[in-house]
């Protein structure tokens, strides 16, 4: 972020603070990369090498078995599929909803509507459930792809409408006074006039409630059926219900995982710039 | 884009944003519509299960839908069951621990990427990854480094002559592990957040520091951390908040074990609703965990005003 000079331009460019600035710098991204790496390498790892002693750090023979065993014993496209699903459907769902209610809490200052989102993002998800799998009982909902998605809403909504005020606040409301000078009616004013200006907060949210839906698993474990579960609670079951090798459920995890630090790389700007904002994760 | 710094001045300034114009009644004439169909969402979805919730933690409420009312016996249950008392407690242990370690970092992590250096944006990104990833998947590959023979972790430390650690196998390091695991999840959104700030920092002090040959450990003292004060409130605020929801980690790495020693408020919730499925029992647990919580939060979020330095 090219702020203005700040803490570090001011201070001496000695070689010793450089030493210093690359000592954290290791220090700080070595524990994501030993993670990463290690799923990477005991994915890509036959069984011998990954119950070796000292461990086996680069593969070799480097085996694609591990990814072909996760294909073949498990469903894992339907499962993907589901995830597709219930997270898109609830991140579109979240946009239609959320985008015109961040606008109206931004245009008309009211904060109070705004309570209700931080509130909601207090509460533990696992709160909602109880009440929630009650009610699709009911409803013949539990073990639908429309039930979770239901859920997921609540993870997408508040993120969407938290960025969108952050974002309607910044665009001048004297555009839009203009233009209602001039007789434009106020959906106008919101989709001709704001709503442009704020498109990268849309972005933003819509990436945060993509990936905070698609990382959730405790809905789905719960609410989904065998055929309609999401890709992380999958997983879990794998772990928990199926004695599984090492090698096949690294490569599980990696396919989990994968989608969400795809689009985190490619949209690693917008993602800085939404966070750095407000801080939000799921609920 | 707005610059974060625009963005998080309006952010921080919440409270402030029922001030002044327009006048109330404009709020239901003009803008009534916008907000309409996210109310009606809000109210389905996170309104209705807060009532339903209060609802039956007053009612012994069974499985197969049976329910008689029974005023406040699940709270009185609570208060006498060790089991959730001892969680209360080991909850609020592993919140301290996962929000100071994660903002003594993250500061630390603020500080040196708000410096200029040849590829800062992609190990940023690198950085930023953890918070990102899945929570299931990366639980399982920290199960697989946990292994106390097997594991690479073990392995690590024999390297650097250091005796195998116990990991999540023994109650006494449970917790701490786990901390362990959450502070490298969720490290660089408190890393975000200072950056946010940092980022809004005004350049005229530290000039006229410089000028009176300040040394750099007194600019950040005298300067910078005074000034970004209120955004390591907001960090605290949420981790504060997450810690005390932490939930999926534990799930897929010990379970609540060995025995109850990892099982926080949250698990010991999971277990009451969906394990022995006690309906009532668990309504009465959500609604203690709402009011600490809020009672949390609002407690924190006094001390953030206090700390106000643009208000």
């Amino acid at each position: 972020m090219a702020g203005p000079t700040g803490y570090s331009a001011v201070g001496g460019r000695t070689w010793r603070s450089h030493l210093g600035l690359w000592l954290s710098v290791f220090f700080l991204v070595s524990p994501a990369i030993l993670v990463f790496l290690w799923m990477l390498s005991l994915s890509l790892k036959t069984e011998v090498d990954n119950t070796a002693y000292p461990p086996v750090f680069v593969p070799s023979p480097l085996t694609l078995a591990n990814y072909i065993e996760t294909f073949e014993k498990n469903r894992i496209l339907l499962y993907f599929w589901n995830s597709i699903l219930v997270t898109g459907g609830a991140v579109i769902v979240g946009l239609l909803v959320g985008v015109p209610a961040g606008y109206g809490i931004a245009r008309s200052r009211a904060a109070k509507s705004a309570v209700v989102i931080l509130i909601a993002r207090m509460t533990p998800a696992l709160s909602y459930l109880i009440p929630l799998f009650l009610l699709f009982q009911m409803l013949g909902l539990v073990g639908t792809i429309t039930g979770l998605l239901i859920t997921h809403l609540v993870i997408t909504v508040p993120i969407i409408v938290w960025v969108m005020i952050g974002y309607f606040e910044n665009v001048p409301r004297e555009l839009e006074d203009a233009a209602f000078v001039d007789g434009a009616t106020t959906w106008q004013g919101f989709a001709l006039i704001a709503l442009p200006l704020a498109r990268p907060g849309v972005v933003v949210g819509a990436i945060l409630a993509f990936i905070f839906s698609w990382n959730n698993f405790i809905f789905s474990v719960v609410l989904a059926g065998k055929n309609t579960r999401t890709l992380p609670s999958a997983v879990y079951n794998m772990l928990t219900f199926e004695q599984l090798s090492w090698g096949p459920l690294a490569a599980a995890a990696l396919l989990v995982t994968l989608p969400v630090l795809l689009v985190t790389v490619i949209a690693q700007r917008e993602i800085v710039a939404g966070l750095s904002s407000g801080g939000l994760k799921d609920g | 884009m707005p610059p974060a710094s625009e963005v998080t001045a309006g952010r921080v300034a919440l409270p402030s944003r029922a001030a002044s114009r327009p006048p109330a009644h404009d709020f239901s004439r003009k803008y009534g519509w916008f907000i309409l169909p996210a109310l009606i969402v809000i109210a389905a979805v996170i309104v209705f299960p807060w009532l339903f919730t209060l609802w039956m933690s007053v009612h012994d409420w069974n499985v197969t839908g049976d329910h008689r009312f029974v005023a406040f016996d699940n709270y009185r249950r609570l208060v006498s069951d060790e089991r959730f008392l001892e969680s209360v407690a080991r909850t609020f242990w592993f919140t301290a621990l996962a929000v100071i370690i994660p903002i003594a970092l993250g500061l630390w992590a603020a500080l040196t990427f708000h410096r200029h250096f040849p590829w800062r944006g992609i190990l940023r990104t690198v950085f930023v990854m953890p918070m990102m990833a899945t929570p299931v998947a990366i639980a399982l590959v920290w199960t697989m480094m946990f292994h106390p023979q097997l594991g690479v972790l073990n392995y690590l430390l024999s390297l650097a002559g250091i005796p195998p650690f116990a990991w999540v196998y023994s109650p006494d390091t449970v917790i701490p592990t786990l901390v362990m695991v959450e502070v490298w999840h969720w490290t660089p959104l408190v890393m975000l957040i200072l950056l946010g700030g940092l980022a809004g920092l005004p350049t005229d002090p530290y000039e006229s520091a410089l000028i009176d040959g300040a040394s750099r450990w007194q600019m950040f003292r005298y300067i910078t951390w005074p000034l970004i004060l209120p955004y390591v409130m907001i960090a605290v605020v949420i981790r504060t908040i997450d810690s005390l929801k932490v939930f999926d980690t534990i799930a897929v790495i010990s379970q609540g074990g060995p025995g109850t020693a990892s099982e926080t408020l949250n698990y010991f919730l999971y277990l009451q609703a969906f394990q022995f499925y006690n309906i009532g029992y668990a309504s009465a647990v959500v609604v203690v965990f709402f009011v600490i919580i809020i009672a949390l939060s609002l407690l924190l979020l006094h001390l953030r005003q206090k700390t106000k330095w643009n208000a």
